[in-house]
């Protein structure tokens, strides 16, 4: 996926300014930044998820395999399948735990009855590290879950559509340690089956479980480079002073 | 440097450098009272540089544990990363070279003799060559001045060929004059140690290049080495 020369803005207020970025087929992405930088905001331009909001225009190119995704033509709602996302706070719906999964596969018409929908089912959960948790109580409301386990069931929906791209926005930061460590240990075992971009507020944790980052700052994007040298030697002023707790 | 917004942060941090300057500061002294004790066969200062590299020993063991606290409780990254990383090694390198100054104290005693060999009044020249680069390589790390570590890289070399023209002056003497072959052979080894003393301040100044820039000096301009 590749955006190109990236503006937003809010009404008259400016919120990304000229932000251009690959994300690696193969690679976590993590997106760092104080708040108000436009990290989750330029996420959400991703899979035109600014697009719900009515003062937002969003400028520039942005491409899903050479595709541009802000095309007349596209269809949102299949753009969304492709670039699945994960919020803060999980969001299961108030159905049972297998009709959460079941949802996407079914109204994209990705599964040829009930025994393929099944299948999907439970190849998501178990990618999604949940299966094992939940096989004996599909039926049961996907909000009757653990935090933790919702954001699970959350991914599991959303990898359900076989996306192309997974945008998960601070996925963390309504979960415990344990929960957390589930998540990043997903994550990393996610890593290679999809791309994935993550916005977190967690430095530590954007140290974990990406390969390359981003730090965002007012609008722009002051740094991008491998995870390794950006938390160990980055080049910028502005990510130096923020990465070491110096910022502001 | 901006100031963390964490304050507590900066006071770990400085209280590591202030760690580290200590043990700089003894072990300085200690080079300079063992080349002093050796010049006047002063067997009193010798022993007192000894006892002083328990201090030196302690010193380390605090630099350890308070960077392992601040790595354990405050998360470095970037530059206090490379610092604090660059202080736990530096310390343990900084004790070694007290160890140097232990050793030459050491062999004070044994060199005593009813009378003064000659060859003795060439090492302090030496002594100080080596107790300036441990210096300078210290006071780089206290200004976090990369440049001033590069300097300190660039005056190891002199330093080895000091050593190499003093151990041929030493066995030429002791060829001359073999009744002194056991104490010479202790001014042998006293020559070696100043010589590791200044490969250990080059070892200080890579380490204080690396917080200060997140590069390696050796990359930077590669030449010099070990010599044994």
């Amino acid at each position: 996926m590749t955006a190109r020369n990236v503006h937003v803005h809010y009404g008259p207020k400016q919120a990304i300014d000229g932000v251009s970025i690959d994300i690696e087929q193969d690679k976590v992405v993590a997106f760092i930044g104080p708040s108000g930088c436009g990290k989750s905001t330029f996420l959400r331009t991703l899979n035109r998820m600014n697009d719900t909001v009515a003062s937002a225009r969003v400028k520039g190119d942005i491409r899903l395999d050479g595709q541009d995704i802000y095309a007349p033509e596209m269809d949102v709602v299949q753009l969304r399948a492709r670039v699945g996302m994960v919020f803060q706070k999980p969001n299961p719906f108030p159905k049972s735990i297998y009709e959460n999964v079941a949802y996407g596969p079914r109204i994209h018409g990705l599964a040829a009855g009930k025994a393929d929908l099944d299948h999907v089912v439970e190849r998501s959960l178990t990618r999604a590290g949940l299966w094992n948790e939940v096989k004996d109580r599909l039926s049961d409301s996907g909000t009757a879950l653990s935090g933790g386990q919702q954001q699970r069931l959350c991914i599991a929906r959303a990898i359900a559509v076989d996306p192309e791209v997974i945008l998960m926005d601070e996925p963390c930061s309504a979960l415990d340690p344990i929960a957390t460590a589930k998540i990043e240990e997903l994550i990393h075992e996610l890593r290679g089956r999809y791309a994935i971009a993550i916005v977190t507020h967690n430095m530590q944790q954007a140290a974990r479980v990406s390969q390359k980052t981003a730090f965002f700052h007012l609008g722009t994007l002051v740094e991008y480079g491998a995870t390794s040298d950006i938390f160990t030697n980055p080049r910028q002023d502005r990510t130096k002073d923020y990465i070491t707790g110096r910022y502001g | 440097m901006n100031e963390h917004t964490v304050k507590a942060f900066d006071t770990d941090i400085g209280q590591l450098r202030g760690l580290i300057s200590e043990m700089g500061g003894l072990t300085e002294d200690a080079i300079a009272k063992a080349m002093q004790a050796l010049q006047r066969s002063d067997l009193q200062l010798a022993a007192e540089v000894r006892a002083n590299d328990r201090r030196i020993d302690a010193l380390e063991a605090e630099v350890e544990s308070l960077a392992v606290r601040i790595i354990a409780l405050r998360a470095p990254l970037a530059i206090d990363l490379r610092e604090v990383v660059a202080a736990m090694k530096i310390a343990s390198v900084v004790e070694r070279i007290a160890d140097y100054a232990k050793n030459i104290a050491k062999r004070v005693p044994l060199i005593e003799s009813e009378h003064r060999i000659e060859p003795v009044s060439i090492l302090p020249a030496m002594g100080r060559m080596a107790a300036e680069m441990v210096r300078h390589a210290l006071d780089a790390f206290a200004a976090r001045d990369a440049e001033e570590a590069a300097r300190v890289w660039h005056s190891d070399p002199p330093l080895d060929d000091f050593y190499d023209s003093i151990f041929r002056t030493l066995v030429t003497f002791m060829v001359e004059n073999p009744t002194t072959i056991s104490q010479v052979a202790h001014l042998l080894f006293i020559a070696k140690n100043l010589e590791r003393i200044g490969d250990h301040a080059t070892n200080v100044a890579e380490m204080v290049y690396f917080a200060a820039t997140g590069e390696h000096l050796a990359d930077r301009e590669r030449g010099g080495g070990e010599r044994d």
